[in-house]
């Protein structure tokens, strides 16, 4: 006991709130552990885990060595159905872990029914329902198809998609381009506006935006994303300064890339204009970087995917049903609970009974420590999380408490530019009995409405208690 | 159903902050119906569709906010409306308030990670989560009191085993006391820092012992807890034993006590052969009559009173006890009162009721009360199995109960926190017509309750107003602790309690009162 002889005591209180306060009465530096009880499970898996300690670590450094090298880079663009592996013309994507056209909430199936249309498999809602649930199409999760997609995150065939590759592990992540706010696909709206959109995006801004890029020869991701946390981002409820800093690089890019010359003015005309809109759309649309963020975010951790042993999740997804999870030592497996109805602030003339639970790949954010995890960098949003920045910081700092550890590129000033915390660990959201907070947006709980709010939630508990079980039996 | 609406040009307002209008204004009383919205192109369309596009605000820009509320009434709306304009203007609410930036900590992990220098894992959480939090605590090479109790015996042997390994203290589990370099833990006393170092598997009788030492003028170098089980075959004295040697190789300590009730006797064993090996004075209470092999520097004491002042005779070498005694009132002058002994004739009020919140304290008193009278008195922690109480919510001729005991504090604090319980048998014991007299210990110190005499004073005076019951009252602790002793010993004193600052003298008073009863 040298330790203890001569020293000043300095004590560490978990459990009656009165010891502390008697301690601080003899001014003994002391300090409250705000303990919760861990989740109850099964003690058989949580013994096992801890046999299995020195393998776990080791595997989830190695985790983590690969998630902080990661090095998302932007390409271009194509058509989803020449890029993504496995995309073919009766494949439909969607986000979350997988379920059928059955079990599908109303968003997902009304942006369905909004693809199919825009397709040409159907000139109806009723006619394109119809054909949803004739066996006809098949439906899997973008994430099996080394994709993401925000709300339903539907990724139909001749949809283009953005190509992004992380440059240090060589593999490759796609996601559509954002159609902005309102009456979106993506929400479960499917108005003829909705399909005029997706067409222009199609056939104007695709190839404005590619050529733009190609010309640039590629967009350095990382760099955007670390800037965009000094600029009040968190890069899932709000990637305003994303966008602007994307629009910067794009502005001259799409300018040089603007064909002209042509033997009919009408077509220089035509082209200037197009380039305009698409300049225009962007500005316009706040959320148009979400649609790099998140593949971003995917290409970096699906880097560590299928690394054995390893408790670190790199998958947070939900379809609007059920809430899955994958895990680095689980590689392509599911692990799933109910999704949650998010606490939202809604939209004039909604609440809470039309809101649709929790749905959309966008939590591939959280999950690669930005969005609810970087809300501290985000002063400007944190009336989602009770209206002042006191809390916006409390909400970050709790996520370390469930981290491995804290990213060497995405800093958050506030913090004094501490990395923001990256890479769950199960094993420390069972123990601790927290879940991953998040942000998201609120899709009508109706196919054909569009988006009612905006807000956050906490991760439900199931999915990480089945990760663990499943984790646990496979050591 | 009335609209009440208002178009304010050029203001921006986040849109955020625009929705949380929204919402607060829509959670009023009397309306239906809610709008705060910028009136961009896609913002209109939305208000169309929800019904809520207003004539006037059809023309509005991108640069104005459209205000609008749908209530019961008209006089509601546009006082509803008002209030929300006003909101817009100066912002809501209870916003602008400081608040706490950092999350408490949620795990002794990240609490060791904000306060690295952390040398000492104080925990009380309920017993089933309790061994594994104290397990980590240990791994991390920090000391360890364990408060909880309900821990297994097999969890304790190998936190135990751990820690004396590792060179750690794991005080506990149970471990309701301890004095770690001057700091009180838990529940313990106030008291000066001296020579005379103490390890004790009895947390009152920690508290009686370190607090009888302060009064008498000694002071103390450690007070070690081991919780009460430590001195059983299973566990092996493994952090009696590693105490012990602690406080012999410490240079702070010249004098050691060791209290526990009678260890197991290779516990004994492993004792003396520390004890033979030092030349400090060791003083040993094992709280009951017990004869030890003669041993130079062995000293026997089976009070509590007795063992602090032996320490301090043992530590003052050279001047006499008395110079200290002077300190302290002697309690031992104290005449039993007249009404009493009148009451006797009366004849019914015979039985002794000890209610006590101190679990060392209480076997002390039904030890001395054996001693005295000659017989156990029940209880629900006996001396002796035939004196097991039946039901331990009915007293049964002389009865001393632990109220701190685990079938007494299932879902409630400690007595020595809340006295609600104490009052609640204090009442029914004072409407006992056979009760003679009230036996019970008034614990001060960190942890206790802060004005124990509020609670108790205006029901002692009560019981001695209206029957010839004696309440005897023992109060433990020194005048440093944060309870003014002084005061409450007068008050108790007041409201008609005779009071003593030992719980030997006390228990000592009371089985005398019970004593000249039967004769």
């Amino acid at each position: 006991m040298n330790n203890l002889r001569n020293q000043k005591l300095h004590i560490v209180n978990l459990g009656l709130e009165l010891f502390s306060r008697e301690l601080k009465k003899q001014n003994t530096d002391v300090i409250q552990v705000d303990w919760k009880p861990p989740v109850a499970v099964d003690p058989a898996f949580l013994r096992k885990i801890s046999e299995h300690n020195d393998e776990i670590e080791a595997a989830n450094k190695k985790v983590m060595e690969i998630i902080q090298a990661g090095k998302p880079v932007l390409q271009g663009l194509d058509i989803a159905r020449k890029v993504i592996p496995g995309m073919h013309k009766n494949l439909i994507l969607h986000s979350g872990p997988p379920i059928t056209w059955e079990r599908m909430c109303g968003p997902m199936r009304g942006a369905i029914i909004g693809a199919l249309i825009y397709e040409g498999f159907a000139d109806s809602a009723e006619e394109a329902e119809k054909i949803a649930n004739s066996g006809k199409i098949e439906y899997a999760p973008c994430h099996e198809h080394d994709a993401v997609g925000p709300m339903a995150g539907i990724i139909s065939p001749s949809m283009p998609v953005f190509i992004i590759e992380n440059e240090t592990y060589g593999n490759m992540a796609y996601c559509t381009q954002n159609e902005g706010l309102g009456k979106v696909l993506r929400y479960g709206a499917y108005h003829p506006e909705v399909i005029e959109r997706l067409l222009w995006m199609e056939n104007t801004l695709y190839p404005v935006l590619d050529r733009a890029i190609r010309h640039l020869g590629k967009i350095d991701l990382k760099n955007l994303i670390s800037q965009a946390l000094h600029m009040g981002d968190e890069l899932h409820n709000r990637n305003r300064a994303g966008t602007s800093l994307l629009l910067r690089q794009l502005g001259p890019a799409i300018l040089r890339t603007t064909e002209s010359g042509s033997a009919d003015d009408s077509d220089d005309n035509q082209n200037l204009e197009n380039a305009a809109q698409v300049l225009e759309f962007i500005n316009g649309n706040d959320h148009f970087f979400l649609n790099l963020s998140m593949p971003a975010a995917k290409a970096i951790l699906d880097a560590a995917s299928g690394i054995e042993k390893s408790s670190i999740v790199t998958v947070m997804a939900r379809n609007g049903t059920d809430f899955g999870i994958r895990l680095a030592g689980t590689g392509n497996k599911w692990h799933t609970g109910a999704a949650l109805i998010p606490d939202a602030l809604f939209f004039p003339g909604y609440t809470k009974e039309d809101a649709n639970p929790d749905i959309g790949d966008s939590t591939i954010t959280e999950t690669a420590g930005l969005g609810g995890f970087a809300i501290a960098a985000a002063f400007a949003i944190v009336q989602f999380v009770g209206g002042s920045a006191a809390d916006a910081l409390r909400y970050t700092n709790l996520m370390y408490e469930i981290t491995a550890a804290e990213s060497e590129n995405f800093q958050i000033p506030a913090l004094d530019f501490r990395g923001t915390p990256l890479g769950i660990d199960i094993r420390k959201v069972i123990e601790k009995n927290i879940t991953p907070f998040l942000d998201t947006g609120v899709a009508h709980k109706n196919p054909g409405v569009g988006q009612v709010g905006a807000g956050v939630l906490e991760a439900p508990i199931e999915p990480f208690i089945r990760a663990m079980e499943d984790f646990a039996a496979g050591l | 159903m009335a609209i009440a609406n208002v178009v304010i040009t050029n203001r921006y307002l986040d849109s955020v902050k625009l929705m949380q209008i929204s919402r607060m204004i829509r959670e009023k009383e009397g309306v239906i119906d809610a709008v705060a919205i910028v009136a961009t192109t896609e913002n209109k369309s939305i208000l169309q569709a929800t019904g809520m596009l207003l004539e006037e605000f059809k023309n509005a820009s991108a640069s104005d906010i459209c205000l609008a509320v749908k209530a019961d009434t008209e006089d509601m709306a546009e006082k509803i409306l008002k209030e929300a304009k006003e909101w817009l203007e100066k912002g809501l609410p209870g916003t602008g308030k400081k608040k706490e930036m950092t999350a408490q900590p949620r795990s002794l992990e990240s609490a060791l990670k904000a306060l690295p220098e952390a040398n000492l894992v104080l925990i009380s959480l309920a017993g089933k989560y309790a061994a594994a939090e104290a397990r980590k605590a240990l791994e991390s090479n920090r000391h360890v009191m364990l408060f909880s109790d309900n821990v297994s015996i097999e969890d304790e042997k190998q936190l135990k085993e751990y820690a004396v390994a590792n060179n750690l203290l794991m005080m506990g589990p149970d471990c309701g006391t301890a004095i770690v370099n001057g700091v009180a833990l838990a529940f313990a006393n106030s008291v000066r820092r001296g020579k005379i170092g103490i390890v004790s598997a009895a947390g009152t009788g920690l508290q009686e012992v370190s607090s009888g030492i302060h009064n008498l003028g000694g002071g103390i170098s450690q007070g070690f807890g081991t919780g009460g089980r430590d001195g059983k075959k299973e566990i092996g004295g493994l952090m009696l034993c590693f105490c012990l040697e602690y406080l012999i190789e410490d240079p702070e300590t010249e004098v050691i006590v060791l209290i526990s009730k009678i260890p197991s006797q290779e516990v004994i064993e492993k004792l003396l052969v520390f004890i033979q090996k030092t030349e400090k004075p060791v003083v040993v209470n094992f709280l009951n009559d017990f004869t030890l092999p003669r041993i130079e520097n062995l000293y026997e004491s089976d009070t509590l009173s007795e063992t602090a002042k032996k320490a301090c005779q043992l530590a003052n070498s050279g001047s006499s006890l008395s110079d200290y005694s002077a300190a302290e009132e002697n309690d031992k002058e104290k005449k039993f009162p007249d009404r009493f002994l009148s009451s006797k004739a009366k004849g019914n009020r015979k039985y002794l009721r000890g209610l006590y919140s101190g679990g060392t304290l209480c076997y002390e008193s039904q030890n001395i009360f054996y001693k005295k009278a000659g017989k156990h008195a029940y209880s629900n922690t006996p001396l002796n199995d035939n004196a097991k109480l039946p039901d331990i919510w009915k007293s049964l001729e002389n009865t001393i109960i632990d109220l701190g005991s685990d079938e007494f504090t299932v879902g409630r604090p400690h007595p020595m926190i809340d006295y609600s319980l104490r009052l609640k048998k204090l009442e029914e014991e004072g409407s006992d017509p056979e009760t003679a007299v009230i036996l019970l210990d008034v614990v001060l110190g960190y942890g206790s309750h802060p004005e124990p005499q509020k609670e108790l004073a205006p029901l002692f005076r009560k019981i001695t107003v209206e029957s010839e019951i004696v309440i005897v009252c023992s109060l433990i602790g020194t005048d440093s602790d944060p309870q003014n002793r002084r005061m409450v010993r007068r008050e108790l004193e007041e409201s008609g309690a005779v009071v003593f600052t030992t719980n030997t003298e006390a228990a000592e008073y009371a089985a005398g009162l019970i004593g000249k009863l039967g004769r």
